[in-house]
């Protein structure tokens, strides 16, 4: 039986170009840029210094207290700058710019293909390997995973639901590790089980990935514990609150987070890196990244190096075209626009996309005409356009009643909207203004 | 160059330019239907009132508010074709452009045009030709299928109105003249067709219904508002059938006649004048039922529609606050 | 007959009316709460622009701290919009003494205009800086430049900042800036500065909040601050931390004024001075 979530959703054009394209290795650029900070919480510190020889996996940089993470050389060569650079917003950021040269990996790293199956007793001890590889949550929050797989004192949690949803367009990246490293994810999945002390783990994927379902069912049926979900076809069913509700039916209160009401959800490609960070002793450094979009000559799901800059994947899959008139880092819904080519991909990136002019114009804004369908679309039952009635008004005296923390910015409404409202941007500018009025309180 | 701007960067192909264009295929049955069964007289009601409604709100943009014309959204050629609808095809035609100008300039554009209306525009400048001209709005001439230049000399009644007078209210001379006679009712046939006397729009319920279906299709609207007044309707009626408060027009016929289908698909779910939300959306429908059953059986007026849509406008705001939807997180056990 | 119906609509409609009256008449009553008296007549000092620029919520709340507070605290409340006018005439109605206060003004601390910094990029969203902040470094590239997209303007309850069609950057006009601090709080980079008007109207700052290096900052802006120490050489006081340098409101503007502004090889130090139309 398909799952999904009551509230809300929408139907968006798949436009999955990607998911019949084997991963492939993107190779090496001649120079890689890794910015310090690719999770949220503080940045790195960073502990190399500028003309050091470095190998893939070596620390660059240590995590900075508990919720940060350390970051690692993705290729071998030498650091020829550590200084800011533009990054992907435009704004000045850290990063240590390293000159490829060969393909060496630090010692340890197990980089063969083949399947180790059995999990280290010790859970410290695993623990530890998650925290030192720099594991962070690879759907796009970039939440560090060791806090996320820690249950706090007095809490349980009672389900692991591993996120195969990758509900935006464009976006094959999950779908592809699915099936080509389907038993290295399931294996993850046990490891993060043992973590958290439960048994069962529950994998959730989206109903337009047959491929993926028939692969992981199969191999599921040989790990007790581990079980296939097909969830339906609609956006955002991979967001985490609605897909906690499409899983077990339970909401997570406003305010609060999933632990809260036993559930824990990661998404495949984070799994996945945990799997080569207990297992293989890899560090995270480096993903899987879609490349693709309508103006793209063909589509790509490329192995990266984490810092590989935008540009050199783009040049791959045979580059901008006259067409092409935003470059999208990860959905076309949630993705952040740049103008940046040489923003280096990090370990959330899910996808590069160059978008036309044509399914990118922003027509100007009109009446709204009332037609609810902002309302209908929300999957956290709000009102949108109440909220961004007032934002404009600068009236935010309601933001309580109207709930405007609790948008998830899945951008629906704004997406849905006839009247081409910004709807999304208001409820941005109210949430922040929400957030002022709290800390005051 | 390359350009920067917020999530999400796609949007959805639907604009308020192609809903607006959707409900104008939408109304092309009806019209096609009016034009085949009124002949040439419709066709001029028609053009009349959609050409005055649209110059009406490009004026009012243009000289009075100064701003850039909005009739570019087609609201206004839906309006006009509302308004043509709701009124028969012998009226004389500046009374037409009396009723667009309510319409368009009273009803929508002083409110602040589009979107801020309360009322409906095309009803409120049908009730006030209504109750300004009782005459001509309620003198409905005979369908005359087929013949397309035919004049419309005859004149007849609708089938609400037959029962409104056989209540004994008018004189026998009114009751022979204009055909109010048991003999004169429809029969089901007919009025599902549209053989039968009425406002342009409202006379033929299947190319209402066709309409219906692909707005549904299209998804311009949902189902929850024409089907819960038309049931409301049906089961209102079905009672007092059944304790013979109607005599002699049975919940079938109630559906089929007058302006309900017309109302029911076209008018109460216009965006603009109807609850956001689906819960208010049903409490609207079922009120615009109630008060469409009441008028017609206990009121002096053979019609009810256009007025139970105009009141249950006016409870919009209020229904709108009350029919909020529960916010994910919160409310629940 | 005809007398009879309409004597009879007369009364009952004046019954109405009088029962009616009667049901508001108690009802306010019961509802009535005391209130300081002197309250209504310093709102009618105030004002009444509900700013909140005195930190409170607005000119009644101000009105009640007014009336609630010692002589000591009354010299901390401080109304910028009505100014040291208003204290004054306050202070006289409570018998107190109001502290003097130099008037202050808004000051726009950024002189990246279409000339100084040309648009480099498409910027195709909403026009809210607050939204073009977090997404992107803005349409000049400067990350700390204005992003000209003029939420100050909409948040300015006085209109006394307007869109200069010429440089695209918002203009402050010093006769009606009450220095609320409004444009302050919106600001997503902090662009604005109340500073005090100064003598003889003669203001001096830094328009410019760039803290790049100097090279990276002067390739999207031609007027960045790049931190070169040489107003620092003229006016000890002057700090410059992180490339950019910081005028204190304490520099004398009238003495210092036109010779800093002139040294400053980049112009991004600003001199104003203005004529003196108040007399105030």
């Amino acid at each position: 039986m398909t799952k999904t979530f009551p509230i809300g959703g929408l139907h968006p054009q798949k436009h999955k170009l990607a998911s019949e394209l084997a991963i492939i290795d993107a190779g090496l650029p001649e120079y890689v840029s890794i910015p310090v900070k690719q999770h949220s919480g503080a940045p790195a510190k960073i502990v190399v210094a500028k003309g050091e020889k470095v190998k893939a996996g070596t620390l660059l940089a240590a995590a900075d207290g508990i919720v940060s993470a350390p970051i690692h050389s993705s290729v071998s060569g030498e650091i020829v700058n550590i200084g800011l650079q533009e990054g992907l917003f435009g704004y000045d950021e850290e990063q240590i710019t390293i000159k490829v040269e060969g393909n060496e990996y630090a010692q340890g790293i197990d980089t063969s293909d083949k399947i180790i199956t059995e999990i280290p007793d010790d859970t410290e001890e695993i623990m530890q390997r998650i925290r030192n590889a720099g594991v962070v949550g690879m759907g796009g929050a970039g939440y560090p995973t060791p806090i996320k797989t820690t249950v706090p004192e007095g809490k349980k949690a009672e389900y692991l639901i591993v996120n195969g949803i990758e509900c935006e367009p464009y976006l094959c990246a999950d779908d592809r590790l699915m099936q080509e490293k389907a038993e290295e994810i399931i294996i993850g999945a046990k490891i993060i089980n043992k973590l958290l002390g439960i048994q069962k783990a529950i994998i959730a994927i989206d109903e337009n990935k047959p491929q993926a379902i028939e692969i992981m069912s199969r191999l599921t049926k040989r790990y007790i514990g581990v079980n296939v979900r097909t969830c339906k076809s609609k956006y955002p069913q991979g967001s985490e609150k609605q897909l906690i509700t499409a899983i077990t039916g339970r909401e997570v209160p406003a305010a609060k987070r999933p632990i809260d009401i036993g559930c824990i959800v990661q998404n495949v490609g984070t799994v996945f890196a945990v799997y080569e960070a207990v297992m293989k002793k890899k560090p995270l450094f480096e993903r899987i990244v879609t490349v693709s979009g309508d103006t793209a000559e063909k589509s790509a799901n490329f192995r990266v190096r984490v810092g590989t800059p935008a540009e050199f994947l783009i040049n791959k899959i045979g580059g901008m075209t006259d067409k092409t008139a935003e470059i999208i880092f990860g959905g076309p819904f949630m993705g952040t626009a740049t103008v940046n080519l040489n923003t280096p991909v990090t370990k959330l990136t899910s996808g590069i996309l160059l978008l036309s002019k044509k399914s990118t114009a922003k027509e100007p804004e009109t009446a709204c005409i009332r037609c609810g369908k902002c309302v209908d679309v929300c999957p956290q039952g709000l009102l949108p356009f109440e909220i961004a009635r007032r934002a404009r008004n600068n009236d935010f005296s309601q933001l309580m009643q109207l709930h405007a923390r609790d948008c998830i910015e899945c951008g629906s409404c704004a997406y849905t909207c006839p009247a081409r409202i910004p709807l999304l941007d208001y409820c941005k500018i109210s949430k922040a203004e929400a957030k002022k009025i709290l800390k005051k309180q | 160059m390359l350009k920067i701007s917020s999530a999400p960067h796609i949007f959805s192909p639907v604009n308020t330019r192609t809903l607006m264009g959707n409900v104008i295929i939408a109304l092309i049955p009806a019209i096609l239907a009016a034009l085949l069964i009124f002949g040439f007289s419709a066709l001029k009601v028609l053009l009349t009132s959609i050409a005055a409604c649209v110059a009406c709100e490009y004026l009012i943009c243009r000289y009075l508010l100064k701003i850039p014309p909005t009739t570019g959204d087609y609201s206004a050629v839906i309006t006009g074709i509302l308004l043509g609808f709701n009124l028969p095809a012998s009226i004389p035609l500046w009374m037409i452009l009396i009723g667009a100008f309510v319409a368009i300039g009273i009803t929508k554009m002083a409110y602040g045009g589009l979107g801020k209306n309360l009322f409906n525009p095309a009803l409120v400048g049908r009730v006030f030709l209504f109750v300004s001209f009782p005459q001509q709005m309620t003198t409905w001439p005979l369908p005359h299928p087929g013949d397309f230049f035919a004049p419309d000399v005859q004149t007849g009644a609708t089938a609400l109105g037959i029962l409104k007078h056989l209540d004994g209210n008018s004189s026998s001379e009114a009751l022979t003249k204009y055909s109010y006679s048991i003999d004169n009712m429809p029969n089901y046939l007919d009025m599902f067709l549209g053989n039968v006397g009425g406002s342009l729009g409202e006379v033929s319920a299947v190319a209402l219904i066709l309409g219906l279906f692909y707005m549904l299709y299209k998804k311009v609207i949902t189902w929850h508002i024409p089907f819960y007044y038309l049931s409301t309707v049906f089961i209102l009626t079905s009672i007092m059938w059944f304790y013979k408060e109607t005599p002699d027009l049975d919940p079938v016929a109630h559906l089929l006649s007058g302006g309900l289908l017309l109302g029911a698909i076209f008018m109460a779910t216009d965006y603009v004048t109807t609850p956001m939300t689906t819960k208010g959306k049903i409490l609207f429908a079922i009120g615009c039922g109630i008060l469409t059953v009441i008028i017609r059986i206990f009121s002096a007026y053979p019609e009810g529609v256009s007025f139970a849509i105009l009141i249950m406008n006016a409870f919009v705001p209020l229904i709108d606050r009350w029919c909020i939807p529960r916010v994910y997180g919160t409310g629940r056990k | 007959m005809m007398d009879n119906l309409i004597l009879t609509d007369f009364l009952t409609l004046t019954g109405i009316a009088f029962t009616a009256a009667l049901i508001l008449y108690f009802i306010l009553q019961k509802f009535h709460t005391e209130e300081d008296p002197r309250i209504k007549d310093i709102e009618a000092m105030l004002p009444q622009a509900n700013c909140g620029a005195c930190g409170r919520a607005g000119c009644h709340d101000f009105a009640v701290a007014c009336t609630k507070c010692t002589p000591q605290g009354f010299a901390k409340l401080y109304c910028p919009v009505g100014g040291s006018k208003v204290m004054k005439e306050i202070a006289g109605y409570l018998g107190m003494k109001a502290a003097d206060r130099e008037g202050t003004v808004a000051v726009l601390r950024c002189n990246g205009s279409c000339q100084n910094a040309p648009i480099k990029t498409n910027y195709n969203g909403i026009q809210f800086c607050r939204i073009a902040h977090n997404i992107s470094s803005g349409q000049s590239g400067c990350p700390d430049g204005c992003l000209r997209l003029g939420d100050c303007i909409k948040v300015c309850k006085f209109g006394a900042l307007s869109l200069n069609p010429q440089t695209g950057l918002p203009q402050v006009d010093s006769e009606k800036c009450t220095s609320c601090g409004a444009c302050v709080n919106i600001c997503p980079r902090q662009l604005f500065e109340i500073r005090p008007k100064g003598q003889n109207n003669q203001r001096v700052y830094v328009a410019c909040r760039n803290r790049q290096k100097g090279s990276i900052a002067r390739k999207n802006c031609k007027t960045a601050c790049i931190g070169c120490m040489k107003c620092a050489k003229i006016c000890p006081e002057i700090k410059i931390e992180e490339n950019l340098s910081y005028i204190p409101c304490s520099v004398n503007a009238a003495k210092y004024g036109r010779q800093l502004a002139q040294t400053c090889p980049t112009g991004a130090i600003v001199h104003i001075e203005e004529k003196d139309k108040n007399n105030d």
